[in-house]
């Protein structure tokens, strides 16, 4: 590993449901950072973004996680997150906090320092000869795209793990109908209005479905779980995963909520 | 008209296993989006068109008495009346006095969303006038005993075989199913009706300050019949509606029309400016502007100014993936989807309305569709802030964010509280490696399975990656 002064330093931001739910998002993340020259820290005080407290009105909660957030990812260069929810989460910090409240400042630098993987690399690091990790496994198949809501609208991010995935011997894209059509996720949304939020997961499984692809890719956990759960339910064989994994070339862990047993080669 | 916005979640449940209702869903989340993006791709300066009329909104609302005074001069000028109602009450009263000043009987009415804001029928029939909706949508709601369900598409919800069997009912003819042959009767039904009504009510799309006109914009022409046959023409409309001149009032046409129906203008685009002068063919002898503000010049003050801009387009309503599951009914009020979900806290009070403005996901889709760029999720959330505030916000919920929000403040906490779950997780996952039954969400193991941890916390391994020096 190089250590050339010139590395930008990043702070890695878990998010809860990576770090709860897939370490493996975690680590390819780092592999990807690590690969494209980054030196990769993850600092302990982080926790959650707070969006579960700013979605629900709690400003007071919200503001102080958001403060705890800030300090934790101090003296990084950058701040970098698998998911676009959360990053976007944290580029909201700034209306917490009064004009002459020195947070308001300090949550401004966060949020231009702050960034989703696949836009960091692709608009920030400006990777344009990306290659997964020759040594390993290879993956070979279809794949379909769901532009997760916050990721899309809020940061922006559409083209660039299209970008990368394009780069990715192997890899096919087969588009779904309406990829940018929210899969009922939502955060406490989907605890909040059940039933809602279960129609809105199934009209999106059906153009999953229907696209085709062996498997389904996005960059958000919380609305890939949720997809993975629909279309386990209704016996769909589409597997799911985070699209650091494609990227990072971590394919040979099970896809989301999938048995150990149920990996295949290749 | 009853309020059941705090039914909203047992109407959606309702909603969502109605059959009939679901296929007429289908059209709008098909329809509308397409018919939009295709006009939006043949203007490439659609979007700066949007930043113009935000702009141009946000001019006006800053000086929204200035321009109002300016209209009523124009108005009076041309031998008008104006009316400034502050409330509900007001407007239904000052309306009322009207049609009994003219003996009225019945009035013909344009569609108009702000005479349903303020109940206007109801009070209308109890008190001996008939009021007759002559938008064919409204027309046969009216017939059904129904309120609109859409702001632009008020029968939306209604499906061929609904409307033909109201007519049956109604009309009395054979039952037909040809949308021809029922358009006819509907004009037949209604061609007497404008000929005798006493009074034509229309609500307004814009108010021009410059010649104090109003326009209303139909795709039916029916607008003009209720306007020009009665000897009076009401005007009922809200405060926010003016713009300083025609020219401006052009470029709200073209963005309405495109974001409403994905026309590039709607079919007819009927103004009125006064009653009839000396030498003119026709027109009403009497005309009147009631100005209904409701609430309005509150929102001028707060932060839900921004959504003053609204032109009442629905295509927030059009692309909202939650209006498209449950339909504008389960709303329970007058104005459904994201605009509603805004609006209808203000009207009817948060402690009624503050199911809506949480039945939304931030996907954010409305705000990237509206043409006055409204930032409606932000408003949404200024609402959830404003119950929570209130101490309003269900009480499981506002224990479930206490509790998380005291182990998200201490991050040592939190990672044992994580690692805790994420084991109690793998292990009710087992070799399956999911979820199909969870006590505490079983809101979302009814309709799907939760996949379970694949492995320990990414913290646990990589602190044990760390200490192990095995890092790369
Ligand atoms: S909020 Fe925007 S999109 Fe919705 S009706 Fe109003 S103007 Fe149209």
């Amino acid at each position: 590993m190089n250590t050339n002064k010139n590395q930008p330093v990043v702070g890695l931001f878990i998010t809860c449901l990576a770090d709860l739910y897939r370490p493996e998002v975690g680590f390819a993340t780092v592999k990807l950072l690590e690969q494209s020259g980054c030196r990769v820290d993850v600092p302990t005080q982080q926790t959650c973004c707070g969006q579960p407290a700013f979605n629900t009105g709690d400003y007071s909660t919200t503001a102080d996680i958001a403060r705890q957030t800030i300090a934790a990812f101090d003296g990084f260069e950058y701040v970098v997150a698998p998911s676009g929810s959360c990053i976007g989460m944290l580029h909201h910090y700034p209306e917490l906090f009064e004009d002459n409240d020195p947070w308001k400042a300090r949550a401004e630098d966060l949020k231009k320092r702050a960034f989703e993987i696949t836009s960091f690399l692709v608009d920030v690091l400006k990777i344009d000869d990306f290659k997964v990790d020759s040594n390993a496994p290879a993956f070979n198949g279809s794949v379909t795209y769901h532009d997760s809501c916050s990721g899309l609208r809020e940061l922006g991010i559409k083209a660039q793990p299209r970008q990368l995935l394009a780069k990715v011997d192997g890899v096919e894209l087969k588009e779904m109908e309406e990829s940018e059509t929210c899969c009922g996720f939502g955060g406490t949304f989907c605890v909040k209005y059940p039933d809602i939020s279960n129609r809105m997961v199934g009209n999106k499984t059906q153009n999953i479905v229907d696209a085709g692809a062996k498997t389904l890719l996005g960059g958000d956990l919380g609305c890939l779980l949720n997809m993975a759960g629909k279309l386990q339910r209704e016996g769909h064989a589409v597997e799911v995963r985070h699209v650091v994994e494609i990227l990072a070339g971590m394919t040979d862990q099970p896809a989301l909520g999938e048995a150990q047993s149920s990996v295949k080669a290749g | 008209m009853q309020i059941t916005s705090p039914d909203f979640k047992q109407n959606a449940r309702i909603a969502l296993q109605d059959v009939g209702l679901q296929k007429a869903l289908g059209n709008v989340k098909t329809g509308f989006p397409h018919k939009r993006a295709t006009a939006m791709a043949r203007l490439p300066e659609f979007d700066q068109l949007r930043d113009e009329a935000r702009d141009l909104k946000n001019h006006i609302i800053e000086n929204l008495d200035l321009y109002l005074e300016a209209f009523e001069s124009k108005v009076l000028e041309n031998g008008g009346h104006v009316h400034w109602c502050r409330t509900s009450e007001d407007a239904r009263k000052t309306i009322l006095k009207i049609c009994q000043e003219k003996n009225a009987k019945t009035v013909t009415k344009g569609k108009s969303m702000v005479t349903e804001e303020i109940n206007l029928n109801e009070y209308l029939e109890a008190n001996g006038v008939t009021p007759v909706e002559t938008d064919l949508g409204e027309y046969i709601l009216q017939l059904r005993g129904e309120h609109p369900s859409h702001i632009i598409a008020p029968a939306i919800h209604l499906n061929l075989e609904d409307v033909s069997e109201t007519f049956h009912a109604n009309h009395h003819k054979p039952k037909s199913m040809d949308p021809a042959v029922l358009m006819q009767e509907a004009r037949e039904e209604l061609r007497n009706k404008f000929v005798a009504a006493d009074v034509g009510i229309t609500g307004a799309n814009f108010l021009v300050a410059e010649t104090g006109s109003s326009i209303i914009v139909t795709n039916e022409g029916n607008g003009d019949l209720t306007q020009i046959l009665p000897k009076t023409h009401i005007v009922v409309t809200s405060i926010e509606k003016v713009v300083p001149t025609l020219e401006d009032m052009t470029l709200f046409l073209r963005l309405l029309a495109r974001s409403a129906t994905g026309q590039e203008f709607t079919v007819y685009n009927t103004l009125s400016t006064g009653p009839r002068r000396e030498g003119d063919q026709d027109g009403p002898e009497d005309y009147h502007v009631v100005l209904v503000d409701n609430g309005r010049s509150e929102m001028i003050a707060s932060e839900l100014r921004e959504m003053l801009r609204c032109i009442r387009c629905a295509a927030c309503m059009n692309h909202c993936p939650v209006y498209g599951a449950v339909g504008g009914h389960s709303y329970g009020w007058v104005y459904p989807g994201p605009m509603g979900s805004v609006l209808t806290p203000q009207m009817i009070g948060i402690e009624k309305g503050a199911l809506l403005p949480n039945a939304s996901t931030f996907c954010g889709k409305c705000e990237s569709v509206c043409p006055v760029r409204i930032p409606l999720p932000k408003l949404m959330r200024y609402w959830r802030r404003n119950e929570f505030e209130k101490h309003l916000t269900p009480k499981a919920a506002r224990w479930g964010i206490g509790v998380w929000g005291f182990f998200a403040k201490r991050p040592a906490l939190y990672r044992q509280l994580s690692s805790f779950s994420n084991l109690a997780l793998r292990t009710l996952g087992g070799k399956k490696a999911r979820i199909n039954k969870l006590p505490l969400a079983s809101g979302w193991t009814d309709g799907r399975d939760m996949p379970a941890p694949s492995g320990k916390t990414f913290m646990q391994l990589w602190s044990e990656k760390q200490k192990n020096g095995a890092s790369s």
